[in-house]
């Protein structure tokens, strides 16, 4: 037996030999890479130099020195750079948490109302989508800023709900709850009711494995959990406190306050990306083929357990990762708090903060940063979704 | 043995066409879907009515100025007045006649790509492709043959909105290609050096790319080496978006079957020869309608220029409304804004179902 | 080495592969794999499914790698050389199962896609050389029409047609008619017996038995990665001398 090793190639050159090929234009491709990030260091060095900026990330010690309108943790002026960041970052991540919220129940209900038999519903979720995916984001959130929020009456004026909700230009006013002292047994009552409906769960699943015998846990669970609690708040009172806001001189105290800002962003982010949600929502729905749903009735499967174990779970495979990237956009698009100065990462970091140190490099590579962080582990969880999901197949 | 006794037939189906029929299957087919178009009908009415009286029969129509605006509903006056500003920016009110020809240029140079019948279409398409960014530059710019220059900062407008979106994709076109062949490469480096740039931009928002681009280019080159601010801000766009038609042309390339590489290979048609002439025309073919849907979002991102201080259409009317002599206005100009963003991405995206459904019926095997 | 080693030991054939073995990762595909293959010779090869007898034929235009052995197409070694591979491509026509045909040309453009820029011909002169071949095929009216519009058999043939533009010395069948209704699979075997007739070389995977009788020289049979058997057909189908070949032969003739 020969082994190809040990005969002679001929007319082999250089030229025609795949591997040295492919290794001569990597080579050249990396060289050409880092000549030109060599390039652009080399620049940016001599160009600061010129400018008398000294790079580095000590400015985030310094202090800030100015206000900013919402922040969820302790803020004040004195405060230095480092902290106005993390001000930032979680004003950024409130906005998307409640973006994401808010999208995905607007949009999984027009997306089920655009496969609805109703012929109106359908067509008013079609107008819906239509017009709003159609729209820029950023116009929109001008809109909801400057034509809706601004342009509500002054707090004396203000739209109230029962007593305790306010809406004016300055914001929404709302009750914010406070723990009383009866608090803990509450929380104890609400824990045993949970940990209870775990262990029905369980037991109910293992009967049917075993017996066969179906159990109605969904009725059980939500009769545990109101029952429990209902019965501490019956016995030792009210668990929370409630703070209204009330009109004291020009303004509201007291209570939770969303500023027009924070209003703004999130209605039109979730307004939008509901549009893009409802049309995954739809074509996930649609693409578990009519076959699936005929092969599970003529199992003899009742339409309910139909959806429930043979439509959802092949409609989620398909949904779950144009879903994920769509909430991905919601959190990048939240970086357009700037055009309406919501203090958000992007606003507040790239915005003020470079502004006012100058430190273009360091500001721009941190937020960047950020937000490739975010990317990278939303894609490695669904890389990682989507290998577990993946249909077994030849 | 028990004998069966058979039920009587049932009636035949009642009425199956008709406009009853029709209301009975779609609107009221049970309690539940009466009670939603119940609903429906009265959030219809709760909105259309209010927003018909404001826009079109409690509106001011006609005027120069905000005082001829006197009844309850909008005030499209002001639209009227700025209609030019909100076109054509600064440009120059007696040049304004070489933007219209740029942009009658452009439909007639491209109208025979949408006929069917055109024969040579690619070739015509790359022809196109080429010499008419030549002729409009040329034609919006100036400054040679004869055409009195007009500088970038004076452009603004829908004309800028269109000039960012349409050089981006332009720019981004061959750029995303040759990526995407790239991260489909069989050499390591040249897969990660892909991979690395896609997923660096597509990670990141558009706002930071422009707001790098308008400060961190001019530290990147050389002294006296500089850009004006347009030019940074396309060479952003470009970068950003060629990732994301990168992204969709991998999708074409992945969906082109093995047995073409082979048949191809087979032939004895070398990489290039097997990508420029088997795979890349059908690949290319296939995501039309994904390249259409990258434009529309990039054209919705035009609007993101306002963070950097350029006057596209959204800015352009953004300064409008602050404008001392017709405050309030916010309402008309953004709904104004909206309905020219609305139809323009309408549009493309109903072309690109049109596409959609046209390659899908296709011949294909 | 000497140069002795470079020449054929055995007589001159225009296929010689000697001891050629490959595998997918741990799976070892082919084992010590030896023909030899003479001008004009029909060879058919058949054997259960996994057996190798398609990577075999892909090995011999390398669509495949081999990783031990050597493999000489009309005189040229196949190595990692680009030149030699082309060179051996361009010699070589190959049909697949599941025909290939490039959906975006038409039939015709199909046939002169590889003569115009492979072979640099003028184009005049390559449509002329393909509509010769669509003839050949009997599918001359056809030519303007693009793949999808064509029936399986129709596309078949178009893709014999196609390789034939080549004017390749050896043609390479990857189980041509599996993908064919029933009733197409005829109109590819006469297809296939004329260009048999006219002296072609052709190297056959196929099920097809009746073809096998009628048209090789030899049947080789495949299992496992080895050649199992080799033999002429009548003898093959008569008196196969091999358990394996008896247990196959009875499961595919009934």
């Amino acid at each position: 037996m020969q082994n190809t090793a040990n005969v002679p190639r001929r007319g082999g050159s250089v030229l025609t030999d795949p591997k040295l090929r492919a290794l001569i234009f990597q080579l050249l491709a990396i060289a050409a890479v880092v000549g030109l990030g060599w390039y652009l260091f080399d620049n940016t060095q001599t160009n600061l130099e010129q400018r008398g900026i000294t790079s580095g990330f000590a400015f985030l010690n310094n202090t800030a020195g100015f206000g900013i309108a919402q922040h969820l943790i302790d803020y004040t002026q004195t405060d230095s750079y480092g902290r106005v960041f993390f001000v930032g970052l979680l004003n950024t991540l409130l906005v998307s948490v409640i973006g994401i919220v808010l999208a995905t129940i607007i949009g999984f209900l027009l997306g089920v109302a655009r496969l609805s038999p109703n012929w109106l519903v359908r067509q008013l979720a079609t107008l819906y989508i239509e017009t709003f995916r159609n729209i820029p984001p950023l116009l929109q959130i001008l809109f909801w800023y400057f034509a809706v929020m601004l342009s509500l009456p002054g707090p004396r004026q203000s739209l109230g709900v029962l007593d305790s909700f306010y809406l004016n230009s300055r914001g929404l006013y709302m009750p914010s709850p406070g723990l009383s002292e009866t608090f803990g047994l509450f929380f104890a009552a609400l824990l045993l009711a949970v940990v209870a409906s775990v262990f029905l769960g369980r037991w109910a699943r293992k009967r049917r494995e075993t017996t066969g015998q179906p159990f109605p846990v969904l009725v059980s669970v939500l009769a545990l959990l109101l029952v429990i609690p209902g019965a501490a708040v019956l016995i030792a009172g009210n668990p929370l406190v409630w703070t209204v806001p009330e009109l004291s001189g020009f303004n509201f105290a007291g209570g939770w306050v969303l500023i027009p800002e924070l209003i703004a962003l999130t209605l039109a982010l979730s307004i939008y990306t509901a549009a893009f949600i409802a049309e995954i929502v739809r074509a996930g729905i649609q693409s578990v083929s009519h076959g699936q749903t005929e092969a599970a009735h003529s199992l003899g499967l009742p339409a309910g357990k139909t959806l429930r174990l043979v439509i959802i779970p092949q409609a989620l495979r398909v949904i779950i990762p144009p879903l994920t990237s769509q909430y991905l956009n919601l959190a990048k698009n939240s970086s357009l708090a700037a055009g309406i100065g919501y203090p958000d990462m992007v606003s507040l970091f790239a915005g003020t903060v470079l502004n006012q140190t100058g430190q273009a490099i360091e500001v721009i590579a941190i937020t960047m940063s950020v937000y490739l962080a975010i990317s990278i582990s939303i894609s490695l969880f669904m890389n990682w979704y989507n290998g577990r999901i993946a249909l077994i197949e030849r | 043995m028990q004998t069966h006794t058979f039920k009587p037939d049932m009636p035949p189906p009642k009425q199956a066409i008709g406009v009853l029929a029709w209301l009975r299957e779609n609107l009221f087919s049970g309690l539940f879907n009466s009670l939603l178009t119940l609903f429906a009908l009265y959030l219809l009415w709760l909105i259309v009515p209010p927003l018909i009286n404001w826009a079109i029969i409690n509106a001011d129509w006609v005027g120069t100025t905000r005082a001829d605006c006197t009844s309850e509903g909008a005030c499209w006056v002001f639209i009227q007045q700025r209609f030019g500003q909100f076109m054509y920016g600064f440009y120059p009110s007696e040049l304004r006649w070489r933007v219209d020809l740029t942009v009658i240029l452009a439909i007639v140079g491209a109208a025979p790509l949408f006929i069917d019948a055109m024969p040579r279409k690619a070739r015509y398409g790359i022809a196109f492709l080429v010499v008419y960014p030549l002729l409009a530059y040329w034609l919006l710019h100036g400054g040679f043959l004869g055409l009195d220059l007009v500088p970038t900062s004076q452009w603004g407008g829908l004309t800028l909105t269109l000039v960012i979106a349409a050089v981006g994709i332009a720019g981004a076109l061959p750029l995303g290609i040759m990526l995407a062949l790239g991260r489909r490469s069989d050499m390591p480096a040249i897969r990660v050096i892909c991979v690395t740039f896609i997923e660096f931009w597509r990670g990141v928002p558009l706002i930071t790319v422009l707001f790098m681009s308008s400060v961190m280019l001019p530290l990147f080159l050389p002294e006296g080496m500089n850009f004006d601010k347009l030019v940074r801000a396309l060479i952003g766009v470009i970068l950003f978006q060629s990732a994301y038609v990168a992204e969709v042309v991998r999708g074409g390339l992945q969906a082109i079957p093995k047995g073409q590489y082979e048949a191809a290979a087979a032939m004895g048609l070398g990489y290039w020869r097997m990508m420029g002439l088997v795979i890349l025309p059908q690949a290319l073919k296939m995501v039309i309608p994904g390249i259409v849907n990258t434009f529309i979002a990039l054209f919705k991102d035009t609007s993101l220029v306002i963070i950097i201080g350029l006057f596209d259409l959204l800015n352009s009317i953004k300064q409008a409304t602050t404008d001392p002599a017709w405050l309030g206005m916010a309402t008309e100009g953004y709904v104004f804004a909206a309905l020219v963003f609305w139809i323009f991405c309408f549009g493309m995206s109903r072309y690109s179902m049109h596409l959609e459904r046209k390659l899908d019926t296709g011949h294909k095997r | 080495m000497s140069d002795v080693n470079m020449q054929p030991t055995q007589p001159e054939g225009i296929i010689q592969m000697d001891g050629v073995h490959k595998w997918y990762g741990q799976f070892h595909v082919l084992k010590d794999i030896n023909m030899n293959v003479q001008q004009g010779e029909r060879i058919v090869l058949c054997g259960p499914s996994g057996s190798g007898k398609s990577t075999t034929i892909r090995c011999l235009n390398r669509l495949e790698e081999h990783q031990q052995g050597r493999i000489l197409v009309d005189g040229t070694e196949l190595t990692h050389d680009l030149k030699q591979i082309e060179a051996v491509r361009r010699e070589v026509g190959m049909v697949f199962q599941h025909f290939n045909l490039f959906p975006h040309l038409t039939v015709l453009q199909n046939c002169t896609l590889s003569p115009m820029w492979v072979r640099k011909t003028p184009r005049r002169e390559a449509e002329e050389m393909a509509m010769h071949y669509l003839e050949r095929v009997r599918i001359p009216e056809q030519a303007h029409k693009f793949p999808g519009q064509l029936s399986g058999g129709q596309q078949q043939r178009v893709a014999i047609a196609r390789a034939l533009c080549m004017q390749p010395k050896i043609m390479l069948f990857d189980e041509p008619t599996s993908a064919l209704d029933p009733e197409m699979v005829k109109e590819v075997l006469d297809t296939m017996i004329g260009l048999a007739e006219d002296g072609m070389t052709m190297l056959c995977v196929t099920h097809e038995m009746g073809f096998a009788r009628t048209v090789a020289n030899r049947v080789i049979f495949m299992d496992r990665g080895e050649i199992v058997e080799e033999a002429e057909p009548n003898k093959f189908f008569s008196n196969p001398e091999n358990e394996r070949t008896q247990l196959f032969l009875s499961q595919i003739l009934h």
